[in-house]
């Protein structure tokens, strides 16, 4: 490869937000064919240079400040050089020649346009199209990207869509015009992994297709040992490290690359053990790798008490498409007759695709949301007949963590005001003066110090922000922490700290957890046992072990299969799920059939449904 | 849609019977037409203001007077002016064209002087056109209307000689009541259009259309205007509503034929059908004009379309 000259050359790149230098002397090159992955955390610059190659960073206000970008139209060709391009020489080779995919497909389709006017829109305006062979080519295109009833997409409009569909319109737009450099910003980091595995599929089939290179920006390290041959991994703006990816994952040289390949939870890591284990936390402090603490066991459930929470057939639906009087014409389904118990000490993980129900689950427990039918029985006395106080205190038992730690503080109060929160709201202490040093306390308790108290939210980074939500739902001495996607937002060196967080607090303060998430990776470190959600119903529950190790249902295996592994030498077949994540909306009278649990082994159940989901 | 439509028009009903209710009651405080009538007409005595009272219905109980004035107005008869026994129909389809037309083209010179200048403000933020056209829209924030009115015509008509003063004959008779309110619009609109367009141009499709290749016109004018539309249609909208409030003064200064200077005759004069009229015709026109925004967010907006 190296004998032909890069179709792609960065060369001592510097990225500047007036004097704010965001990439600094970055080279990498990239050849005919190739994908290069370029990882990094948030703030290493990533996004930046995936503009730069497109042209576009100073439509953020940011100047390419030193170095340029040159490109090979053909291999001996003399090289175009695209930072010294007027804007309207740029413009006939971006989306032409080098085009871009963009991270939350949700948002990247314009909304007031249709499909067929996006499409086409790129395809006249650099190729040489009619409006009929533009629709032609359009309709090419979205089969290309394998979306069912083409003809019928382009009249339709963005928000039609659900956002694995969005995203691979934005392919197919990408694609019009066979570019030979495509950039990926975190294509699938929006999608839920069945979706993701399906977005991968098509963009590694197409490059083959048309020859293209792809630069892959993630944050995700299983994706890079998925997708990648090259790798070049970024922090604060600088390269790190370049390799090939089998090397990289192989032998990482630099301290930085071997900290953040520790960090990533990769699925599988714990076949054979029967209870989640507390890893060491292996820490980049700046210069080298720091081992903290080491591997305990998380032997927390207590299996003798009551449950701190049961929940029984719980059915939770929500009224919408409202006639003009009233009359309610589509539910949504999202909780249909789902049981479970959650022993003090444990970790119930909640998995599933997006609109599976799992928020809702934990909502409905918290009593954010009012369910429509069922039990949920707290140490023994069911919701319903509850006095006011008792709800009160159950209120001070159950503690939610969400996931976007950003919004879900105030930012006009200071940390510790909303640490006291709690505290003052149930009463638990009057005075300031101990309220203020429990407020110290909790700060220590997760790894902060008792000074971070006077300070306001838009002072921290988003791990701190998340470790302030966990010492606010420690504040009222809770039995139960929900955590709602609580780690998702957050990068993987600081999701392994609060993980590491979570687990010692279980061990020390006896909390359970219902943990819901949908990373795979992260539920089998962390839970004791798993509850596999779809459509609302529970398919597979049991301990963590014998529902990753050996998935009975179809379901399972398939979400199982569908995540990427971190790991280049384990690059698998997925078994891909076909089509769109199915919707829980119904119409009124039309009721879901609802699969009873067969208990194959000891706590091990699964639902009699396996044929009947999509295939 | 049609459910739609049905709802509006209930609504549009009940917002007509409020509106005329208050100005009719409103209306008879301000003091006794007969009285207005006789003047100049010698002595005249109760008996005699009586029987101007008679001919006039005003000597009925308020709720009867009210009654027969909706009773007339959904057979399309609005009465007659005490002065001089015009039908007050007559009178407003009259005037009506002439304010529809200064309205019209008032908002036009506002929209087409407000969008370019949004968006050449939005697109260089910070620096020195928006700095520009922000200063510019404060002054013109600033100045009362009747005051740029009476300066455009002391410079215009009177030192130059170049638009006529007062009234309304051919195009160039519209030049100077369409810039007055046109400018004093343009001042708030502007920073609407920058506001909005500002929060537009940082919508991730945004960026994808530049992405797409396609030139920075294309990218403003047709990816990002169609977006801005609709909260400007909204406020567009309203602001048609007080600009026919806003008409009656620009059209007293240029002696314009219209609704504004009927209105302002018929209170001078007490001339209640005439007042109550031009009222009624111009709630027609405000709820008109709020039906067809929502109409026009369907056109504008896909999301909207369906619901």
């Amino acid at each position: 490869m190296s004998s032909t000259p890069p179709l792609l050359s960065v060369q001592s790149l510097d990225i500047a937000f007036g004097s704010h230098r965001v990439v600094k002397d970055l080279s990498f090159d990239l050849h005919a064919g190739q994908t290069l992955a370029i990882v990094g955390e948030s703030g290493s610059g990533k996004s930046m240079t995936s503009l730069a190659t497109m042209g576009l960073v100073h439509y953020l206000n940011a100047t390419i400040a030193k170095g340029r970008i040159l490109y090979r139209r053909t291999s001996d060709s003399a090289p175009l050089e695209l930072t010294a391009l007027s804007d309207k020489e740029m413009r006939r080779i971006r989306g032409k020649e080098i085009s871009m995919i963009f991270q939350e497909p949700m948002t990247s389709l314009n909304p007031v346009y249709t499909v067929g006017d996006q499409i086409t829109e790129v395809l006249r305006l650099h190729g040489d199209y009619s409006r009929a062979t533009a629709r032609e080519e359009a309709l090419r295109l979205l089969r290309l990207v394998r979306l069912a009833d083409a003809e019928s997409l382009l009249k339709r409009y963005p928000h039609q869509l659900s956002g694995g569909m969005r995203q691979r319109v934005m392919i197919a737009m990408a694609l019009a015009c066979k570019p030979k450099v495509l950039v990926a910003d975190e294509p699938t980091t929006a999608l839920d992994v069945t979706i993701q595995a399906q977005i991968l599929a098509i963009i590694k089939d197409l490059q083959k297709e048309l020859g293209m290179a792809v630069i892959f920006i993630t944050h995700d390290m299983g994706v890079v040992a998925e997708v990648a041959d090259h790798v070049v991994v970024m922090r604060n703006g600088e390269k790190v490290e370049e390799a090939d990816v089998a090397t990289l994952f192989a032998a990482p040289q630099k301290p930085y690359t071997q900290a953040l390949l520790a960090a990533v939870p990769t699925l599988g890591s714990m076949q054979g053990e029967a209870l989640p284990r507390a890893e060491p936390l292996i820490i980049f402090d700046g210069e080298k790798v720091v081992t903290q603490g080491e591997a305990t066991l998380q032997d927390t459930v207590q299996v003798q008490q009551t449950p701190v929470v049961s929940v029984r057939n719980l059915v939770t639906r929500f009224d919408i498409h409202k006639g003009f009087f009233g009359g309610v014409s589509h539910r949504v389904h999202a909780v249909e007759n789902v049981s479970f118990d959650i022993q003090p000490g444990e970790t119930l993980a909640l998995v599933g695709e997006s609109g599976s129900g799992k928020s809702t689950i934990g909502r409905t427990i918290q009593q954010l949301q009012k369910s429509t039918s069922g039990d949920i029985v707290f140490s023994g006395k069911p919701v319903a007949e509850m006095s006011r106080a008792e709800k009160m205190t159950l209120r001070q038992q159950v503690q939610y963590i969400f996931q976007d730690p950003f919004a879900s503080l105030d930012p006009r109060k200071t940390v510790g005001f909303s640490i006291a929160e709690p505290i003052r709201t149930h009463r638990l202490m009057g005075d300031e003066r101990r309220i203020k040093q429990r407020v110290g306390e909790l700060l220590e308790r997760v790894g902060l110090s008792p000074e971070h108290g006077e300070r306001y939210p838009h002072e921290f980074s988003g791990g701190q922000r998340q470790r302030i939500c966990i010492a606010r739902a420690l504040a009222s001495k809770p039995k139960l922490i929900i955590a709602d996607e609580a780690l998702s937002a957050l990068d993987v060196s600081i999701q392994a700290q609060i993980i590491h967080l979570m687990m010692q607090l279980q061990r020390e303060e006896g909390l359970a957890y219902l943990f819901i998430s949908h990373d795979m990776a992260v539920v089998e470190k962390m839970s004791h046992r798993v509850a596999v959600l779809h459509l609302g119903q529970i398919v597979e529950m049991g301990p963590r072990q014998r529902v990753f190790d050996a998935p009975q249902h179809a379901y399972t295996k398939k979400l199982l299969s569908a995540v990427p592994v971190a790991d280049p030498h384990h690059r698998r077949e997925h078994l891909l799920l076909e089509g769109d994540i199915p919707s829980p909306i119904r119409r009124v009278g039309d009721e879901p059939t609802v699969y009873p649990l067969d208990e194959i082994t000891a706590g091990h159940f699964v639902s009699r449904n396996g044929a009947s989901l999509r295939s | 849609m049609a459910k739609f439509l049905f709802y509006r028009l209930l609504q549009a009903l009940f917002v007509l019977v409020a509106v005329t209710l208050i100005v009719s009651f409103a209306i008879r405080l301000t003091g006794d037409p007969a009285v207005m009538l006789a003047q100049g007409a010698g002595s005249i005595t109760e008996a005699d203001l009586e029987r101007i009272r008679e001919a006039l219905g005003l000597n009925q109980p308020f709720l009867v007077q009210y009654l027969n004035f909706l009773k007339g107005l959904f057979t399309g008869d609005l009465g007659r002016s005490f002065m001089g026994g015009t039908p007050v129909g007559d009178l407003i389809g009259r005037a009506l064209p002439a304010t529809l037309a200064l309205a019209f083209a008032s908002m036009f010179v506002s929209i087409a002087l407000s969008i370019p200048l949004g968006v050449k403000a939005a697109v260089s933020r910070g620096r020195w056109p928006d700095q520009v056209i922000r200063v510019v829209s404060l002054v013109g924030l600033s100045f009362p209307n009747f005051w740029l009115a009476i300066m455009l015509v002391l410079l215009l008509s009177i030192t130059f000689n170049l638009l006529p003063p007062s009234g309304m004959e051919g195009w160039q008779s519209f030049i100077m009541p369409a810039a007055t309110m046109g400018i004093i619009l343009t001042a708030t609109n502007v920073r609407l259009v920058r506001t909005t367009m500002l929060e537009t141009l940082r919508s991730q499709y945004i960026m994808v259309a530049r992405a797409k290749g396609l030139s920075d016109s294309v990218v403003l004018y047709k990816h990002a205007l169609r977006n801005c539309s609709i909260p400007l249609i909204t406020y567009f909208g309203l602001q048609f509503g007080g600009l026919l409030g806003g008409i009656v003064v620009i059209e007293r200064v240029f002696n314009w034929p219209g609704l504004g200077t009927l209105a302002f005759d018929a209170v001078a004069a007490r001339d209640y059908p005439v007042l109550q009229g031009v009222i009624t015709v111009l709630s027609l026109l405000i709820i008109s004009i709020n039906l067809l925004v929502d109409i026009a967010y369907g056109f504008v907006d896909p999301r909207v379309r369906k619901s």
